[in-house]
C-alpha cells in the first residue's frame, strides 16, 4: 500500500495513522452512545417511567464480553511472543465468547419481554432495547473482523510481522472498546432504572 | 516529467532534490494499482484529487437541482394569483388545474420542494460538495502527503455520498413525493407515516439517504483528521499549516463528534416509525383517532437534532472561512493579520458550537431560564467570529490586492458574514426571538450567513485551485461578471427578507392570501422572486464557465500563477498520483511570507535564511 509507505518515513510519529484512524471510529461511536445516554436521563426525568429490574442474564452476558475481551487480549500477546497454539486457541475462544455475547443479549430481550416489559410497553423498556440492539450492531461489526482475522490466522503460515500485528491490534482496540462500552451501558441501564 | 523538457529545473525543483526527503514512493512501482485503466483513475478512484472532482461536480448538480426547487416555491410565493399550467410538462400531478384551466402548485409539492432545497443544499451541497471537495484537495497537497491516510476509505466516503445522492434523488419521483416536513424532520410528521404524503416512503427514503450521508461524513472526516495529524511532512508543525487545513481538521473533528448524535436521534426515530414505541411521541390524533403513542417527547428529538445542526452550520462555515483566509492573504500579498487569532478563534468557535444547540428551540418549550444559559453563549459566538472579521479587513488594509475573480468572491464572503452575522445577535436573544422566530428574518439571516457566504467561500475556492484542479484556469471576465451580478442579487433576495420578517411574515406558508396584514408585501416578494431567477441565471453562467474552461479554458503555463507559498503549487502542472514526482518538499517556515525582505512572496520550502525567524513565531 502506498500510503503505507509514506508513513514508514515519518520516524517521528508515534502512533500509525490506521491505529489512530480507529481511535477517531471509537470517539465516535460514543458520542453516539453519549446522545442516547443524554435521552434516555433526560426522558426518565420527564415522569411517566415505568421502573423494573433488569434480568440477571444482562450480567451474564457483561461477563461473557468481559472474558472474550481477556481472552482475545492474551491471544494478542501470545502472537507476539511467537507461542502459535495459544495463540489461536485464544483467538476462537475469544470469537466464541462473543458469539455467546449476542446470543446471551437475544435472551435478555426475551427474558426482558417474559417479566412484562415487550416492546412499546414505556420508553423505559423501550431505551434497554434500543440501546442494546445497537451496542449489539456495534459488535457484529467486531465479530466480522474477527472471523476474518481467524481464517487468517488458519489459512496462512504463521509469522509475526508488523504489517499483522497492526491489524491484529486495531480489532483488538475495537473489541475492548465495544467491552468497555457494554460495561458502561449495563452500569447505566441498571443503576439507573 | 514531461514539462521540465522545456524548462530547466526551476529553483523550487531543485530545493524540493536537494532538501526533500525520499520517502522510497516511487521505488516500487508494481504498476499504479490506483490509477491503471479507466475505471480505477476516473471512476472507484483512490486519488484524492480525483475524489475532490467527484465531490464537487456531484455537489454541482445538487446545487442546480437544489437551485432550481427554491425557483418553483419563489414562483408560488412571488406569483401565487398566476397561471402555472406551463410547468405541467416538467412538474406533472404537483401542478393542479381548476376548471378555466389555469394551474397552480400542490400545496403538498410546495412543502416538499421547500424540504428537499433545505436539505440538499445543507448536507449535499455545502457539507460535501464544500468540505468534501477542498478537504481531499487541499490537505494531502498542503500538508505535503502522497495521498490520504487511507485511500480506500476515501473513495468510500465518496460512494456513500453517492449513494444517498442516489436515494434522495429516487425520492423525487415517488408517487407520494418525497419527505416534506421540513429539513430538520421534526416528529411527528416524521415519525407517523400517516401524518402527510410525504412522511411514508418519502421520509423512509429521506432517513435512508441520510445515514449514508452520515456514514460518508464520518469515513471523511476520520481520514481528514488522521492525515492532518500524521501525515504531515518534515518541518511542517502545526503552526506552519495553512488556515484552509486549520479550518479543514477542526471541521472535520466537528464532524465526527456531532453527525453521530444526529445518527442517535434517526435511530430512535426509526424505532418510533417502524416499530411503535413513543420515544418522540405523545397524545396525538390523527384523522379524528386517537393514536396509542403516550410518554414520548418530540422536544427530545429536537435536542438531538440541533446538537447535530448547530455544530453543522460551523461544518459549512469554517471550510469556507478557511479558504477566504488563504485566498485574501495571497491576493492581497500580505501575511494574513493575526494567524494565531485566526487558529484561535476557529477553536474557539468549534467549542461554542457544542453549547448553543437550544438556541434553535426557544420557542418549542423549553424552560426559559435554560435559554438565558444559550443566549450568553450564543452572543459569545460573536467574539471569535468578529477577531476573523477584524483580520480579514486588516490583511486587506494597505495591501496591493489583486482583483480576481476568486479574490472578489472572498471579499464578498467578509461582507456577507458581516451583514449576515449581525442579524445573528438579533437571534441569538430568546426575548428577541419571540417575535422573530419562524419568520422571514430567519430565513434572511442563515441565507446571508452560512448559505450565500459559503457559496461565496466555496466560488473563491474554485477559481482558486481551478487550475491546480485542471490545469488550466476559468474564464475572469465572466467570472467578475458572476461575483457581481451575484452579489447585488442575493442581497436583492434576503435584504426584503428582513423586513418581512420584522412585521411577522412566517417562513414556509403556501400563501398568504387569508392574512391580510402581510397582502402589502406582495409587491416585495414578487421583486424577491425576480431577483432570485437573475440570481439563478447567473450561477448557469459560472457552471458553462467550469465545464467550458475544464476543456477550452486558458491553459496553465508556469505550477505556481498566484505567487502563493503553499506547497500545493510547488508539485507538477499536471499533478499526478503521489503529488510530487521526486522527493516530498521538506518545510522551513510558515505559509504567508508575502512582501517580506523585498520578495513578493517566499515559498514554505525556501530555508530561513541567517538570522531569520519564521513569520509564526512571533
Amino acid at each position: 500500500m502506498n500510503a503505507m509507505a509514506v508513513n514508514q518515513e515519518y520516524k517521528r510519529n508515534k502512533i500509525h495513522p490506521q491505529k489512530f484512524a480507529t481511535w477517531l471510529a471509537c470517539a465516535s461511536i460514543t458520542m453516539m452512545f453519549t446522545a442516547l445516554t443524554s435521552a434516555y436521563i433526560v426522558r426518565q426525568a420527564g415522569g411517566n417511567w415505568l421502573e423494573f429490574r433488569l434480568p440477571g442474564i444482562f450480567l451474564a452476558s457483561t461477563m461473557t464480553i468481559v472474558a472474550s475481551s481477556i481472552a482475545l487480549h492474551g491471544s494478542f500477546l501470545a502472537y507476539k511472543k511467537g507461542k502459535e497454539q495459544l495463540y489461536k486457541m485464544l483467538l476462537l475462544l475469544g470469537l466464541a465468547l462473543g458469539f455467546a455475547f449476542v446470543i446471551t443479549q437475544y435472551q435478555g430481550w426475551v427474558a426482558l419481554q417474559n417479566i412484562g416489559v415487550p416492546l412499546k410497553t414505556n420508553p423505559s423498556g423501550d431505551f434497554v432495547y434500543a440501546i442494546s440492539g445497537l451496542h449489539a450492531a456495534h459488535v457484529l461489526g467486531g465479530i466480522v473482523a474477527l472471523i476474518i482475522g481467524a481464517i487468517r490466522a488458519f489459512s496462512m503460515p504463521f509469522k509475526v510481522t508488523e504489517r499483522r500485528k497492526l491489524r491484529q491490534e486495531m480489532t483488538l482496540t475495537y473489541w475492548h472498546f465495544v467491552d468497555l462500552l457494554w460495561v458502561y451501558l449495563f452500569a447505566l441501564l441498571t443503576l439507573y432504572s | 516529467m514531461a514539462h521540465a523538457a522545456n524548462n530547466p529545473m526551476s529553483e523550487e525543483d531543485i530545493l524540493i532534490k536537494e532538501q526533500g526527503y525520499d520517502d522510497h514512493f516511487h521505488d516500487h512501482h508494481h504498476g499504479d494499482k490506483y490509477q491503471s485503466n479507466f475505471i480505477t483513475t476516473y471512476v472507484f478512484s483512490q486519488d484524492h484529487k480525483i475524489i475532490a472532482r467527484q465531490f464537487l461536480i456531484t455537489g454541482m448538480i445538487w446545487a442546480i437541482i437544489g437551485g432550481l426547487m427554491s425557483l418553483v416555491f419563489r414562483l408560488q410565493l412571488g406569483f401565487p394569483e398566476e397561471n402555472m399550467a406551463w410547468l405541467k410538462p416538467i412538474l406533472g400531478r404537483w401542478i393542479t388545474l381548476n376548471e378555466a384551466g389555469l394551474g397552480s402548485i400542490a400545496p403538498e409539492f410546495y412543502y416538499a420542494m421547500v424540504t428537499m432545497h433545505g436539505t440538499i443544499i445543507v448536507f449535499f451541497v455545502l457539507t460535501a460538495g464544500l468540505s468534501g471537495t477542498f478537504s481531499n484537495l487541499l490537505i494531502p497537497l498542503q500538508v505535503g502527503a502522497r495521498d490520504m491516510a487511507s485511500p480506500f476509505l476515501n473513495m468510500l466516503s465518496y460512494w456513500f455520498f453517492f449513494l444517498a445522492g442516489v436515494v434522495m434523488f429516487i425520492s423525487l419521483f415517488l408517487s407520494t413525493g418525497p419527505f416534506s416536513g421540513g429539513w430538520t424532520a421534526y416528529p411527528p410528521l416524521s415519525a407517523l407515516p400517516q401524518a402527510s404524503t410525504g412522511s411514508g416512503a418519502g421520509m423512509t427514503l429521506w432517513l435512508i439517504s441520510l445515514v449514508l450521508f452520515v456514514v460518508s461524513v464520518l469515513l471523511g472526516g476520520i481520514n481528514y483528521v488522521t492525515t492532518v495529524l500524521n501525515l504531515r511532512t518534515k518541518g511542517m508543525t502545526m503552526w506552519r499549516m495553512p488556515l484552509t487545513i486549520w479550518a479543514f481538521f477542526v471541521t472535520a473533528i466537528l464532524g465526527i463528534l456531532s453527525f453521530p448524535v444526529l445518527a442517535s436521534g434517526f435511530f430512535l426515530l426509526v424505532f418510533d416509525r417502524g416499530l411503535g414505541t413513543s420515544f418522540f411521541l405523545n397524545e396525538i390524533y390523527i384523522g379524528g383517532q386517537a393514536l396509542d403513542h403516550v410518554g414520548g417527547s418530540p422536544v427530545l428529538y429536537q435536542h438531538l437534532f440541533w446538537f447535530l445542526g448547530h455544530p453543522e452550520v460551523y461544518i459549512i462555515i469554517l471550510p469556507a472561512m478557511g479558504l477566504v483566509s488563504e485566498v485574501l492573504s495571497v491576493h492581497a500579498r500580505k501575511p494574513i493579520f493575526g494567524y494565531k487569532a485566526m487558529v484561535y478563534s476557529i477553536l474557539a468557535i468549534a467549542f461554542l458550537s457544542f453549547i448553543v444547540w437550544a438556541h434553535h428551540m426557544f420557542m418549542s418549550g423549553v424552560n426559559p431560564f435554560i435559554s438565558n444559559f444559550f443566549v450568553v453563549f450564543t452572543l459569545i459566538i460573536a467574539v471569535p467570529s468578529a477577531v476573523k472579521v477584524f483580520n480579514w479587513i486588516a490583511t486587506l488594509y494597505g495591501g496591493n490586492v489583486r482583483f480576481t475573480a476568486a479574490s472578489l468572491f472572498a471579499i464578498g464572503f467578509v461582507s456577507m458574514f458581516i451583514s449576515g452575522g449581525l442579524t445573528g445577535i438579533f437571534l441569538g436573544n430568546s426575548a428577541i426571538d419571540i417575535q422573530l422566530h419562524d419568520t422571514y428574518f430567519v430565513v434572511a439571516h442563515f441565507h446571508i450567513v452560512m448559505g450565500i457566504a459559503a457559496f461565496f467561500g466555496m466560488f473563491a475556492g474554485v477559481y482558486q485551485w481551478f487550475p491546480k484542479m485542471f490545469g488550466r484556469f476559468m474564464n475572469e471576465s465572466l467570472g467578475r461578471i458572476h461575483f457581481w451580478g451575484t452579489l447585488v442579487g442575493a442581497y436583492a433576495i434576503f435584504w426584503p427578507m428582513h423586513y418581512l420578517g420584522m412585521a411577522g411574515v412566517p417562513r414556509r406558508y403556501y400563501k398568504f392570501d387569508v392574512f391580510e396584514s402581510f397582502g402589502q408585501f406582495a409587491t416585495m416578494n414578487k421583486f424577491i422572486t425576480i431577483a432570485a431567477i437573475f440570481v439563478f441565471a447567473l450561477q448557469v453562467l459560472f457552471v458553462i464557465n467550469f465545464f467550458y474552461s475544464i476543456w477550452k479554458g486558458k491553459k496553465m503555463t508556469t505550477k505556481n500563477p498566484w505567487g502563493a507559498s503553499t506547497l500545493e503549487w510547488t508539485t507538477p502542472i499536471n499533478t499526478g498520483h503521489g503529488n510530487w514526482e521526486g522527493n516530498i518538499p521538506t518545510v522551513h517556515r510558515w505559509p504567508y511570507d508575502y512582501g517580506k525582505d523585498g520578495k513578493e512572496f517566499i515559498s514554505q520550502i525556501q530555508p530561513l535564511s541567517e538570522g531569520e525567524k519564521d513569520g509564526g513565531d512571533h
